[in-house]
């Protein structure tokens, strides 16, 4: 078991005092199979004057604020205390059927894939292209089973694209990611979970951080960690099931859930509309400690 | 009617075999409410039908009627609507059937938005395919568990509806997520009654007005707060939509507030209007704006349309909106063939109209039916892209494209339906003088009302531009007809005058929303600086004309000195100045032409007269049907004018018809304009600006000092400019000189045209401008004015008229008039800071966007 205290603080500087914001944060972590949030505590400063808290379609944790008086500075900053308990599979347990067949026992099954289905369709973040599908065909090779070919295609992603940060951002095209071989995990996330539906399977995009480890003899740095993305596919008869194509690794207990969605767009940790043309400044930091 | 007039009227009347005739009966014998309007259609005679026709066409226009065609060609906005003279007419019997299909319809859709949005039984029953709904654009998961209050969820519906070959009426279309058409078919039916009264005779038309009366009172109760007076709001997507004229006519027949996304804000999960003298809360909002487009925090994020928050506010159920947003979802041609199904299951009813027969291909089945058949289908999709035509007629498909179509359905089955061709009946229309038969389609209008829904007895028909065309689409220039649902019995006449609701007046005044406020301050700045600039072309004109321009030194000067002051007063260098000056001097008619009617000219009277008609535009709704008459007939004048070639003698006199028009423009507003402040600030924006130019008129023409006989001709023109010639002449009965000038234009609290008379105006509207200060003290606009006003006050005329050798100038003059601009060119900042302070960009923030992940 691994237990965590995540703190993930967002700080906006603005040029000139706004008078009125309307955000969406989400931030605090769900409990889900393997993982226990037993408390999660959001301060917001300037304090806002309308807040409320609910779940979104997906079942994720959903803030929304609004501040109504002039400030220069907003800041976000979620506590969360997580506990996760991993249960962790032997290769040889997960289910051989071809992925081909599971294509198929997906859709038959009305009610019970009902909440499954939608994440077989393709977003406007998860455009499917001929080279996207080209690019899945390589792992899902006839008769595959699903969970095999998922998981060469993690470890394909994670050796032929080159992790670069500052060169794509949210809102950077699958194909665009595939011409580059170059992104960060949200890229890496989306190119998966694109593959994976261009062959009528389901994924979903996870919103997340990871545990980073420090460097032998030298003291973590606090704030060093930063949020994180992956993507998970439903394999009938075991569930959903998570890939990290950006460390090439099955999450585990490092690997702590927020919450998810059909892509970047349905779980953005924190967006928000402001009344200004002038430019802002932001600054994020995450911390993911460990305490046993 | 004598077989003999029958045979004339019809003779191009040639009905089409391959489809149902709405005029004939199987027997080949007219109808009979078409025998009847016949009869009276026929007593006019040609002549009168000719001219009557046109005079539909001229009522349109001069109400304003317009139809914006989106895209490049410079005739789309505000395209005039056509009407036919000839309506559509359904007869009592057959309507009864298709108002309880249409009842049963929008009925049958209510119950399945509110499952959609709620439970989604149907997608778990297997009733309706989650590709279906989960895919269409029109599904916003946001939406999902939202509590509506209220018997119905889906406020308001509407469906378009045509005649196939067998006389069957077949629904095409349903529209449920703002539905558009009424305020025209209302139009019509007025443009209709007023222009041919006769044809009503012997008929019974029903009424459209218990429909408005509906809809009235179904939005108010669906005010959250159960207010006595809920404030009502229309939020349109601007003057560029495609149906900005409804929305705007709407909203004056309706008495609700016409706005746009950035005239609303969200404050404790509330919708506030901002308006000039604060917020005022809204209940209930009618949207003209796609869902998506609603609410960039929570919707499409690039939108400029909606309203930050808005989501959260529905949600919280502190306002309502008809229709919800979300219901676009029903707009899905895929969910058609399901309906029958649905109906029996949800109802326990069959379908009373039929359903145009669909093929959604997101079933195997059905996908390869679609792919068989393809080239006798209409393939769709199944949500429509702005602007892009989602239909297909395949019949019009060149062969690689029909392969390309087949693989693209292929590769996204779920996102196309296959539809049948039908044909539509045809029906008579009258087409430059000729009665002929054109395919028609109707669309028809209910609302939510109590536990049911009440149907427009009417709606607006649409033929095809051609004859034998199926495509019927306002953006393909059809024409519009009205629709008639004629009754046997008694009780129902028309009656123009019934069918007009009492219109509302907005009941408190400072209901003014900051940013209509600005555009009326822009009407009005615009407004005199048309007339200035028409005013000062024309005395300039008529100088250069009159004047025995080579035979005297002085008059020669004084030519020159006023064209430099015509380039000074427009703002058009180099002009009459620098370099080119001489050459201009020489034949000064080409650059006279040039600021007057070249549009891309910054300055020029054609440039602005273009900005006064957009301003005027966007505040459609204030004007009265007498100031559009005003106005259209301005623009074509001055386009006439713009567009032939003109003698000098006829420029002036476009001149003087266009200085005619706005004076009575000025003059209409002051009775009709309905908002207290509206007028306000229209006329604050009037006042500045006559203040502005008249200071720079006089600063370019009074303050050099010149030849005795060139300041006399220079006064002089400065008073014939202002029209204030004879008042001088009546007054003074001297000789024109300086300090009387001076008295006369600058400080004469009783001439209309002088600065203080202006000052005087402006003072009293700044303040009574909203304050925001509780004490005494001033706001900042009246400290500016009240500084302005006082310096002119004190000016003494001998004084500023004292010539100052060393400069040349009448420099006390001079001065003056730097002064007075600086303090009153700051007005407009101060104003628009406090009352139009909307205008602020709206901006996004994103965590993410620069986030570090890894």
């Amino acid at each position: 078991m691994a237990h965590y205290i995540v703190t993930h603080k967002t700080e906006y500087v603005y040029k000139e005092p706004i008078a009125l914001c309307h955000n969406i944060a989400r931030l605090i972590p769900r409990s889900v199979n393997g993982q226990v949030c037993t408390m999660s505590e959001i301060v917001i400063t300037p304090e806002p004057d309308t807040y409320k808290r609910y779940e979104d379609f997906f079942g994720n944790h959903l803030a929304y604020f609004a501040i109504e008086q002039d400030h220069i500075k907003l800041t976000v900053t979620v506590t969360s205390d997580i506990q996760i308990t991993p249960a962790i599979l032997e290769f040889h347990e997960y289910p051989t059927t071809p992925w081909e067949e599971e294509a198929k026992n997906i859709i038959a099954n009305v009610e019970e894939h009902m909440d499954i289905r939608q994440y077989i369709l393709p977003t406007d973040m998860t455009v499917i292209t001929k080279d996207v599908r080209d690019y899945a065909l390589q792992s899902f090779t006839p008769g595959r089973s699903f969970f095999e070919a998922s998981h060469d295609l993690m470890k394909r992603i994670y050796k032929d694209f080159q992790f670069k940060p500052g060169l794509t951002t949210v809102s950077t095209p699958v194909q665009e990611t595939l011409r580059l071989r170059k992104g960060v995990c949200q890229d890496f996330a989306h190119l998966a979970i694109t593959c994976i539906r261009s062959l009528g399977l389901p994924a979903k995009y996870i919103s997340g951080y990871i545990e980073t480890i420090k460097k032998p003899g030298k003291a973590k740095l606090v704030g060093a960690d930063a949020s994180h993305a992956w993507f998970s596919v439903y394999i009938p008869g075991t569930g959903w099931v998570d890939f990290d194509p950006t460390n090439n690794h099955m999450p585990t207990h490092q690997h702590i859930t927020i919450g998810w969605g059909r892509d970047y767009a349905d779980i953005a940790p924190l967006k928000g509309i402001i009344l200004s043309s002038r430019p802002h400044k932001l600054n994020v930091s995450v911390d993911v400690k460990r305490i046993d | 009617m004598t077989a003999g007039t029958q045979e004339a009227l019809f003779q191009n009347y040639i009905s089409n075999n391959y489809s149902y005739d709405e005029l004939l009966g199987d027997d080949g014998i007219l109808r009979p409410h078409w025998q009847t309007f016949f009869n009276s259609f026929s007593q006019l005679g040609p002549g009168q039908i000719q001219e009557r026709a046109q005079d539909i066409l001229r009522f349109l226009k001069e109400n304003g009627v317009t139809y914006n065609v989106y895209g490049d060609d410079p005739n789309g906005v505000n395209r005039p609507w056509n009407l036919d003279s000839i309506p559509f007419m359904i007869g009592e019997q057959e309507w009864n059937k298709i108002e309880r299909g249409l009842i049963q319809r929008a009925t049958l859709f209510d119950i399945i938005l509110k499952d959609l949005y709620g439970e989604r039984l149907l997608i778990k029953q297997g009733l309706l395919p989650l590709e279906l709904i989960y895919h269409h654009t029109g599904f916003l998961r946001q939406c999902s568990g939202i509590k509506l209050t209220g018997k119905h969820s889906l406020t308001l519906y509407s469906a378009d509806m045509a005649r196939s070959p067998d006389g069957k009426i077949w629904v095409l279309n349903d529209r449920t997520q703002a539905p558009s058409g009424s305020g025209y078919a209302l139009e019509n039916r007025t443009a209709v009654a007023r222009i041919f009264p006769e044809l009503f005779n012997g008929l019974k038309v029903r009424h459209l007005s218990p429909y408005f009366i509906a809809l009235r009172s179904s939005l108010e109760s669906l005010a959250p707060s159960k207010a006595l007076n809920p404030r009502i709001v229309i939020l349109t997507p601007g003057p560029s939509n495609e149906t900005y004229f409804e929305h705007s006519y709407l909203s004056s027949y309706l008495g609700y507030t016409l706005v746009q996304g950035e005239d609303l804000m969200v404050k404790d999960n509330f919708v506030w209007l901002k308006t000039i003298g604060g917020l005022e809360k809204v209940d209930v909002i009618i949207r003209r704006v796609d869902d998506v487009y609603c609410d960039p925090l929570e919707l499409r994020q690039d939108s400029r349309l909606g309203v930050s928050g808005l989501l959260q506010a529905i949600r919280s159920g502190n306002v309502a909106i008809a229709n919800p947003l979300g219901s676009s979802i029903l707009e899905n041609p895929g969910i058609m063939g399901f309906l029958p199904k649905l109906a029996r299951h949800l109802l326990g009813e069959d379908l009373i109209l039929p359903t145009i027969a669909s093929w959604w291909c997101g079933q195997p089945h059905e996908l390869n039916f679609v792919l068989d058949n393809i080239e006798k289908l209409v393939v769709k999709r199944i949500y429509r892209e702005s602007r892009i035509s989602t239909s297909v007629n395949t019949a019009n498909l060149t062969k690689d494209a029909l392969e390309q179509l087949k693989k693209n359905i292929k590769a996204q089955p779920h996102m196309y339906v296959g539809q049948e061709k039908i044909a539509f009946s045809s029906t008579p229309s009258l087409i430059g003088g000729n009665i002929e038969p054109r395919n028609v389609l109707f669309r028809s209008f209910l609302v939510s009302s109590g536990d049911t829904y009440t149907c427009m007895t009417g709606g607006l028909g649409r033929t095809s531009a051609e004859p034998g065309n199926f495509v019927i689409s306002n953006q393909l220039g059809g024409i519009s007809k009205d629709t008639w649902i004629i009754s046997p019995e008694p009780g129902y006449t028309l009656s123009s005058k019934k069918d007009v609701l009492k219109t509302i007046t907005p009941s408190s005044t400072g209901v003014l929303p900051s940013h209509t406020a600005e555009n009326l301050f822009w009407v009005g700045r615009y407004v005199e600086r048309v007339l200035g600039n028409a005013r000062f072309q024309r005395t300039v004109m008529q100088f250069v004309t009159e004047g025995n321009r080579l035979q005297f030194d002085a008059d020669i000067e004084t030519e020159q000195k006023l064209l430099q002051a015509l380039t000074d007063y427009t703002c058009t260098y180099p002009g009459f100045t620098g370099d080119e000056a001489e050459e201009n001097f020489k034949d000064p008619w080409p650059e006279l032409t040039d600021i007057i009617f070249n549009v891309e000219r910054q300055g020029s009277l054609s440039y602005n007269f273009s900005l006064f008609t957009k301003a005027v535009n966007t505040v459609r709704d204030h004007w009265s049907t007498d100031t559009w008459r005003v106005l259209k007939g301005m623009e074509d004048d001055w386009e006439a004018a713009a567009n032939s070639q003109l003698t000098n003698f006829r420029m002036i006199s476009a001149l003087d018809n266009l200085i005619t028009s706005m004076v009575a423009f000025i003059g209409l507003n002051r009775e009709s304009i309905s908002r207290e402040q509206g007028w306000v600030l229209l006329d604050t924006g009037r006042k500045i600006e006559q203040s502005l130019l008249l200071i720079n008129v006089l600063q370019s023409t009074l303050t050099e000092i010149a030849s005795e006989e060139v300041e006399y001709n220079l006064q002089e023109a400065v008073l014939k400019s202002h029209e204030t010639l004879m008042n001088f002449r009546y007054k003074y009965k001297v000789h024109i000189q300086l300090p009387l000038v001076i008295e006369l234009m600058l400080l004469d609290p009783t001439n209309p045209r002088s600065l203080m008379y202006q000052l005087e105006r402006l003072k009293a509207y700044l303040s009574s401008l909203p304050k925001t200060k509780k004490d005494y003290s001033l706001e900042r606009h009246e400290r500016l004015i009240l500084e302005a006003f006082t310096l002119l006050k004190l000016a003494d005329k001998d004084h500023l008229a004292k010539p100052d050798e060393k400069t040349g100038t009448h420099k006390n003059l001079e001065d003056l008039f730097d002064e007075l601009r600086s303090l009153l060119s700051a007005i407009p900042m101060v104003i628009s800071r406090k009352y139009f302070k909307h205008a602020q960009g709206q901006k996004q923030l994103f965590a993410s966007e620069d986030d570090t992940t890894i």
